[in-house]
């Protein structure tokens, strides 16, 4: 063991916490080393030194502030168990924002993949409103009696939907 | 601790008898006030007490309390040397010195003669104040409060390998700044032994 490894171990030597196998290392260097056997000589009364700081006693009246002290903390009552905790309580009002805010949310209109069919139906029927809406046109025009009735239900129930702006004149 | 985390109050009144002492010395060899060491105890106490509900018995309670007392102690020594930047040379140095103004030691003064002015204690305590906080602190609690290595290694948060170095290079220090009380105590030691023989 050389000098630079000794010193990390001559306290845990001096205070008697040092395992065996340093132990034994670091007092077969001492035995070879003057340089290091001094040290740890004054090391050693050093410590006797530092015993020399007397000890220091609390004031008198230490225990009595500190009991007033406790005495003023909040204590724990029955109801604290319905109080949540600040972190739940926080969880708690974020979960409401949020629903909240999504509820105000405006709602998606946009088509549903099976609708697109109707939608070119009711296109066709927006494209002919003038002819449905003129009453005497259809009831003039005998090309109707030719289509099939399954055919002619849907135009005339269209029809009978609208406004009846024709039945006041 | 577990009684008075439990909500037994007569546990913590033991808690407080048997470590006020210990905890008051080591804030007062760390802040040299005594005013302010016994602030900064009960400052621990109460930090104790409202902790009890989340003590858990993973670490020793010695290991918790100096670590508390250790961060307080740093964090009001911090604050204090930011007061002292405006402190003017004749003010007092601290709360105990209120009478007489700083004195710096002459020069020319040989280092026996200073202790025989100011108290060999208060020489000693000074020499352990002037250690990096780091050092200082692992000084007191291996000499004073006789922690083990593994317990201060936790406390100052290093491995036990940094704290060995710690400690040597804190003792080598003292030793070289207490020279002449070390030499005084070696040379009466030895006439003491003659003696017996």
């Amino acid at each position: 063991m050389k000098c630079e490894d000794v010193s990390k171990e001559l306290i845990p030597y001096l205070d008697r916490r040092a395992s065996s196998a340093d132990r034994h290392e670091v007092e077969e260097h001492l035995a070879a080393c003057a340089g290091c056997r001094t040290r740890a000589e004054e090391l050693r009364t050093l410590w006797s030194v530092l015993d020399e700081v007397p000890i220091v006693q609390p004031s008198l009246g230490f225990d009595a502030r500190m009991r007033a002290r406790i005495a003023e903390e909040p204590h724990a009552r029955w109801y604290r168990w319905f109080v949540p905790q600040p972190r739940l309580a926080m969880a708690m009002a974020l979960l409401l924002l949020v629903s909240v805010w999504m509820s105000r949310l405006p709602q998606d209109n946009s088509p549903l993949p099976g609708t697109a069919q109707s939608e070119q139906q009711q296109f066709q029927v927006i494209k002919n409103l003038d002819v449905l809406e003129n009453y005497d046109v259809l009831s003039k025009f005998d090309a109707l009696d030719e289509v099939p009735a399954d055919q002619q239900a849907a135009p005339v129930d269209q029809m009978n939907n609208q406004p009846q702006q024709d039945d006041g004149g | 601790m577990l009684d008075v985390k439990a909500g037994d109050d007569a546990s913590f009144d033991l808690l407080l008898q048997k470590y006020r002492t210990p905890l008051v010395n080591f804030l007062y060899r760390m802040v040299r006030d005594t005013a302010t060491a016994e602030d900064l105890a009960q400052e621990v106490f109460l930090r104790v007490y409202r902790a009890r509900k989340q003590y858990s018995p993973s670490a020793k309670f010695t290991t918790w309390l100096f670590r508390i007392a250790t961060n307080l102690a740093l964090n009001s020594m911090r604050d204090n040397r930011h007061h002292q930047k405006d402190v003017s040379i004749d003010a007092p140095s601290s709360p105990d010195e209120d009478a007489a103004p700083m004195q710096l030691p002459a020069p020319e003064m040989r280092i026996d003669e200073h202790m025989i002015e100011r108290d060999r204690a208060d020489f000693i305590r000074g020499v352990i104040a002037a250690l990096p906080e780091k050092q200082r602190v692992a000084v007191l609690l291996h000499k004073y409060e006789e922690m083990d290595y593994g317990e201060i290694a936790r406390i100052l948060d290093c491995s036990e390998s940094a704290l060995k170095s710690l400690l040597f290079r804190a003792y080598e220090t003292l030793r070289v700044q207490l020279a002449p009380l070390v030499s005084t105590s070696a040379r009466r030691a030895g006439k003491e032994a003659q003696h017996e023989m």
